[in-house]
């Protein structure tokens, strides 16, 4: 394992992995379907006794 | 489980006799008594506290409601304030010294080289990291609905934090130093506190683990990004070989551009998940808790949260442009520093924008000018962060006041006003009582020490400018038109100017002290009487 091979897998499949996970977040933030379980985690700390 | 601590307090005791016995340097003898003496207290503790016989705390109080506990958080306030105090303090003194260097005493202990790291390591990892450990442990309580897990050991972790402070404190004073600018302590030290900081993760994660509401609330994921990293970082930058087992003297294990590479990875993400993501998980729930409304967008909250976290691990490099480091590292360190201007807004925005329909409070509620003033600062220091990290402007602005100045535009403009605004808010609530001592002297707190915050950043935006200048200046032969000591001579009046902003600042952090004490002791300012914003979770309070 040189430091060409590791910058080569870094510079491909590590940039592709986290930018696929990034979308996979911004996906999950803004579903539609996801907007009343976030209003609601949103009221957390100001529904505690 | 109480004879298991107990054992290792046993343990620690022992450590701490030998290491002082077999000590090679009288530093290391000083350190192996406090800490043996340190464990024998608690050991003392430990049996004291089995034979006043507490009951291990039920789930639930008389009223139904989750006992939580508020024992620590108190303590965390008393430790905060108290370390606030002597980081601000000690800032002052080595301010007054570069502005008058007769203030040194020629004497090795007070010698500005030394007081430096105690000043920088008292506000970031004392007050800080206090500030961090006592909120992190109020809000995963509240949130998770969830007494905070374990009986001794969120002790051990306050404690042993302590003794972490006064180790490394007394260390620097005494002249022993890993010599990387934050992350000084030498290796016992550091053993130290990757086994503190170990239990505290433990802690945090198993009162998660048990929580009673659901959904994982944002400020949580905030705190747990600044805990699992901070320990990463504090252990790879800190990877070392002890020249003896009781000698303090230590050789790291890396060398060359690594080892500034590896340092300013480690320098940076401390600003981005000690300073920046722990801070954060405060604005989360205070901001939104003081004027009692919901976060702006929770979708926001999470976009911030995860691309704060993509980006900010790779800026580092951008504190070594212009070295020995590759270009294209360089050169990857400007572009994500540029790329965190995004998540920085995106979550200044969402900081702000909590108070939509409810900006009144800003006249009514002087904490939460505090708070509000915070996030300004956040969203002023991290346009101007990366700005200076570009590299055309970083020729101008690195190892220039400039880097001071922005450095504390953020560490009081932001870190220490969300921390005065939390403190402010957590004392009425853990001490139960009805409201402050008085609102008037949280303003006095707010405007004296705002105008130290602002002749503090604006001295040093000249001074570094002009420092900058005078370096770069060629006469019309090619030559340097300024020599070094011309260009420290023309800094005086703004190292003045800047003592006389930071005395500024410790003034109201005094003020501040006062008012929480007449809080706790549960006075209230006859005149104030009446006029005072209330706590919100007054029931039972008197």
């Amino acid at each position: 394992m040189d430091y060409h091979s590791v910058s080569t897998f870094a510079q491909s499949y590590g940039l592709l992995y986290l930018f696929g996970l990034f979308i996979a977040v911004l996906v999950y933030a803004l579903w539609p379907r996801n907007k009343e379980k976030f209003d609601k985690a949103a009221h957390i700390p100001l529904e505690e006794d | 489980m109480n004879l298991l601590w107990l054992a290792f307090t046993i343990i620690c005791a022992l450590i701490g006799v030998m290491l002082s016995a077999k000590a090679v340097d009288s530093t290391m003898m000083l350190h192996g008594m406090v800490f043996s003496i340190a464990s024998v207290l608690s050991a003392f503790a430990l049996i004291a506290r089995n034979y006043r016989n507490i009951n291990t705390p039920g789930l639930a109080d008389a009223n139904g409601s989750v006992n939580y506990n508020t024992e620590i958080i108190k303590a965390g306030v008393i430790a905060s304030a108290f370390w606030g105090i002597v980081g601000f303090a000690v800032g002052l003194v080595i301010a007054l010294q570069l502005a008058f260097p007769a203030l040194n005493f020629d004497l090795p202990w007070t010698n500005f080289g030394r007081l430096r790291p105690l000043h920088t390591s008292a506000v970031i990892f004392a007050f800080g990291g206090n500030i961090l450990i006592m909120t992190s442990f109020h809000v995963v309580q509240r949130t998770c609905r969830a007494r905070l897990a374990g009986d001794i050991a969120p002790w051990f972790v306050f404690w042993g934090y302590q003794l972490f402070i006064v180790l490394a404190a007394t260390g620097y004073v005494l002249g022993v130093t890993q010599s990387k600018e934050y992350a000084e302590p030498e290796w016992y030290v550091d053993i130290w506190l990757t086994l503190v900081w170990v239990v505290y993760l433990l802690v945090f994660l198993a009162t998660i683990w048990k929580r009673q509401e659901k959904h994982i609330y944002v400020a949580n994921w905030f705190y747990l990004a600044f805990i699992v990293t901070i320990a990463m970082l504090h252990i790879v930058n800190n990877l070392s070989v002890p020249v003896s087992l009781a000698g303090v003297k230590s050789y790291s294990l890396f060398a060359g551009v690594q080892s500034a590479l590896t340092q300013w990875w480690y320098g940076h993400n401390a600003v981005g998940f000690f300073l920046t993501a722990g801070f954060l998980g405060i604005m989360y729930y205070f901001i939104p808790k003081r004027v009692n409304r919901p976060v702006y967008s929770y979708r926001l909250s999470i976009i911030h949260f995860w691309s704060l976290i993509f980006l900010y691990i790779w800026a580092g490099p951008h504190h070594l442009h212009y070295t020995a480091l590759p270009d294209w590292a360089q050169t990857l360190g400007m572009t994500f520093s540029i790329m965190l201007w995004m998540p920085s807004w995106g979550g200044m925005i969402n900081g702000l924008m909590t108070l939509s329909g409810a900006w009144d409070k800003l006249r009514t509620d002087p904490v939460v000018r505090f708070l509000v003033t915070s996030v300004a600062f956040y969203g002023m220091s991290t346009f101007e962060g990366p700005l200076m990290s570009i590299k055309a402007v970083n020729a101008l602005s690195h190892y220039t006041d400039w880097t001071i100045g922005h450095v504390h535009s953020g560490a009081l403009g932001w870190v220490a006003y969300i921390s005065f605004g939390a403190l402010y808010f957590l004392t009425p609530v853990v001490w139960k009582r009805k409201s402050l001592y008085s609102d008037a002297l949280v303003n006095l707190h707010f405007w004296i020490s705002t105008v130290g915050i602002l002749l503090y950043i604006t001295a040093m935006w000249v001074s570094g400018i002009l420092q900058g200048l005078m370096w770069r200046a060629y006469d019309a032969f090619g030559f340097l038109e300024y020599s070094f000591s011309e260009t420290v001579e023309a800094m005086h009046p703004f190292y003045v100017i800047r003592a006389l902003g930071g005395a500024l600042f410790l003034i109201g952090a005094l003020i501040m002290v006062y008012n929480l004490w007449r809080t706790v002791r549960g006075d209230v300012r006859e005149k104030e009487a009446g006029a005072l914003v209330l706590n919100m979770e007054f029931a039972g309070a008197r």
